[in-house]
């Protein structure tokens, strides 16, 4: 085995090395790798376009990488669909939140893993295991029964990270949690990641491209820039001020690329 | 979201429902509130209201009204629209819409009767066949729409042709004989006086059952709420949207062996006759509450809905006043139940009710 990023070590619950990812003309990714410890709180920083969403997806078991692999707990994986990773731990709560506003807090908790007594569907159990659960999370909601449509922005996701962890997930990628959020409904999602972190069997990654916020939660900062992943440092060594600098520089980098192209 | 963003947390335990009303506006929201909150309360008191005008109160429609043939006469106006309604109601909810139903209604009964007639099929198997034959109607259906990504609206209006086609071609634009060597069967089928709408209650229970109380049901709502949401949880959007399309194929097939049996013909619907029994469904369903957005939808309230089509039409009749103005009242119901229902969504959305 390589020794891909710095500072690994077999403690490491997941594992991406040399992945690559191309679109047609467009390369989204080049040898990237990343490595992610059990309990660990990761944020994976860059702008729009970077290679975040990329990444993501293939993480997730949604596209394949063309090239590279990945290891869970050491072992390699290929990750054929979302349900496969799923199965395995990994899960991802999406941006969009795949909640039904039509449904009730508990049925979109266990959407697609109901308890049925066949051909019945137990929805006592569902209500109960669900407001005990989220009790048991710290998530303040009205009612389990309420449709998510009532629901705020912040407690949404919040029902939506509970869900993943609900349905055991080791490994949860949070794509951009806290968009379009006010800082008392961020404040809701990071304590719950916060309580994760505390409990210590969930490893996290929060893709961002705000990374104020993030910072104060995370253990550890990735930087993607332009597809490569150019800055892996533990949050304690490094501030909002350095990771801005990066960002800028790059952008002026670019823009002077841009401005001698057209001269 | 930036509507909903704002709004702060209720208490839990805290009642549902926004500040109590000041004065008569006040008073006249919370009725309406609590008419919403309860939706098939709605239609259930306009049926209510009906049956007592035509069945108490107009002199004329009283003797008549109860009367035995004419229960039976509005029982089997009613039993196919609700039947074909509670497959629309499905439908409609994961996002998507029949309107070839009535034609496979319609074509099925020249199925039977060449299978019997011309090819010798025994009576039983050749009803499984014609009901064999619709479930393969809505595979197409579905195929059309959730394999190739076409708008049910059109591929279903296509199909809807194309059988309206195959009838009159097929039997030169004749009606037929329903033969009697399945007319043992057709008794339970649909030419017992009182069987089209015991089908049709039972229908109507097992059917509510599965929308509210089963998986199919709940991935159907998920399926028409966020299509997109499900298939990220895991549920497998196309089976559920081919299995809603060939439920409303095998009932709409059922359907057009019940009438068959009853009037002991089978018609050809020319003309585009053959679409009528698809909008009086959908009509039931909507005045019922069902949201052509998908997401939302009320069986019970579709089997209620289907009544007061049945009602008005048979009250007219038994009153003996002109049937002229009488889809004025249909399209007047149609209407005011979608602002209801409309206005029933933006509530849900806000949380005021459930």
């Amino acid at each position: 085995m390589t020794a891909a990023t710095p500072g690994s070590t077999t403690e490491d619950v997941l594992r991406a090395e040399h992945i690559s990812k191309r679109f047609g003309a467009v390369t989204a990714l080049v040898d990237v790798n990343l490595r992610l410890a059990k309990g660990e709180v990761l944020a994976l920083l860059g702008d729009n376009g970077a290679g975040k969403s990329t990444l993501l997806k293939i993480l997730c078991g949604f596209q394949p990488p063309d090239t590279g692999r990945i290891l869970l707990n050491g072992q390699e994986v290929t990750l054929k669909s979302v349900d496969q990773a799923r199965s395995l731990g990994i899960d991802v709560v999406y941006q969009d939140l795949a909640l039904i506003n039509q449904l009730s807090v508990y049925h979109n908790m266990f959407l697609n893993r109901e308890r049925v007594r066949w051909p019945l569907l137990s929805n006592k159990t569902m209500r109960r295991l669900a407001k005990q659960y989220l009790d048991e999370m710290g998530v303040n909601i009205p009612s389990v029964d309420v449709d998510v449509a009532a629901l705020s922005g912040g407690q949404r996701q919040a029902i939506a990270v509970a869900r993943s962890v609900f349905t055991d997930a080791k490994i949860l990628l949070l794509d951009e949690p806290l968009a379009a959020m006010g800082a008392k409904e961020a404040a809701l999602i990071l304590d719950l990641v916060r309580d994760l972190k505390r409990k210590g069997d969930v490893s996290v990654i929060i893709i961002a491209h705000n990374y104020a916020q993030v910072l104060e939660i995370c253990d550890r900062v990735n930087l993607i820039q332009q597809g490569k992943i150019t800055f892996d440092k533990p949050a304690k060594d490094t501030s909002l001020q350095e990771l801005n600098e990066i960002v800028i520089e790059e952008y002026r980098r670019a823009l002077q690329e841009r401005q001698k192209a057209a001269s | 979201m930036s509507d909903t963003a704002q709004r702060t947390p209720t208490t839990a335990g805290g009642p549902p429902g926004g500040p109590p009303g000041n004065g008569a506006a006040g008073r006249l929201r919370d009725v309406g509130v609590f008419l919403m909150r309860q939706r098939e309360a709605t239609i259930f008191a306009v049926a209510v209201l009906l049956t007592l005008y035509f069945g108490l109160v107009n002199s004329v429609g009283r003797a008549a009204f109860w009367s035995k043939a004419d229960l039976i006469n509005l029982s089997q106006f009613w039993a196919p629209i609700i039947i074909i309604a509670l497959c629309e109601v499905l439908l409609l909810i994961c996002g998507e819409i029949d309107l070839s139903v009535g034609y496979t209604l319609a074509f099925t009964p020249f199925l039977m009767y060449f299978l019997v007639v011309d090819y010798s099929v025994p009576g039983v198997l050749a009803i499984i066949l014609c009901l064999v034959f619709g479930v393969a109607v809505g595979w197409f259906n579905a195929f059309l729409t959730v394999t190739l990504r076409l708008p049910s609206f059109i591929t279903t209006l296509g199909t809807g042709f194309i059988l309206a086609g195959l009838i009159l071609t097929t039997n030169s634009g004749e009606q037929a004989t329903i033969p009697p060597q399945v007319l043992g069967i057709g008794h339970w089928i649909g030419s017992y006086a009182w069987a089209e709408i015991t089908w049709a209650v039972i229908l109507t229970a097992l059917f509510h059952v599965l929308l509210r109380r089963t998986r199919w049901g709940l991935h159907t709502i998920a399926v028409g709420g966020n299509a997109l949401g499900a298939a990220e949880a895991g549920v497998n959007v196309a089976r559920i949207k081919y299995g809603n399309f060939m439920i409303t194929g095998l009932l709409g097939s059922f359907v057009g062996l019940q009438i068959a049996f009853q009037t002991s013909i089978a018609d050809t619907y020319s003309g585009l006759a053959g679409f009528q029994p698809m909008f009086y469904a959908v009509a039931a369903a909507v005045i019922g509450g069902t949201a052509m957005l998908g997401g939302s939808g009320t069986i019970i309230g579709a089997f209620l809905g289907a009544y007061v089509l049945s009602v008005l039409e048979d009250g007219f009749a038994v009153v003996g006043v002109s049937a002229y103005p009488l889809t004025i009242f249909y399209g007047g119901a149609i209407i005011i139940a979608m602002i209801l229902n409309v206005q029933f969504a933006r509530l849900r959305r806000e949380g005021r009710v459930r």
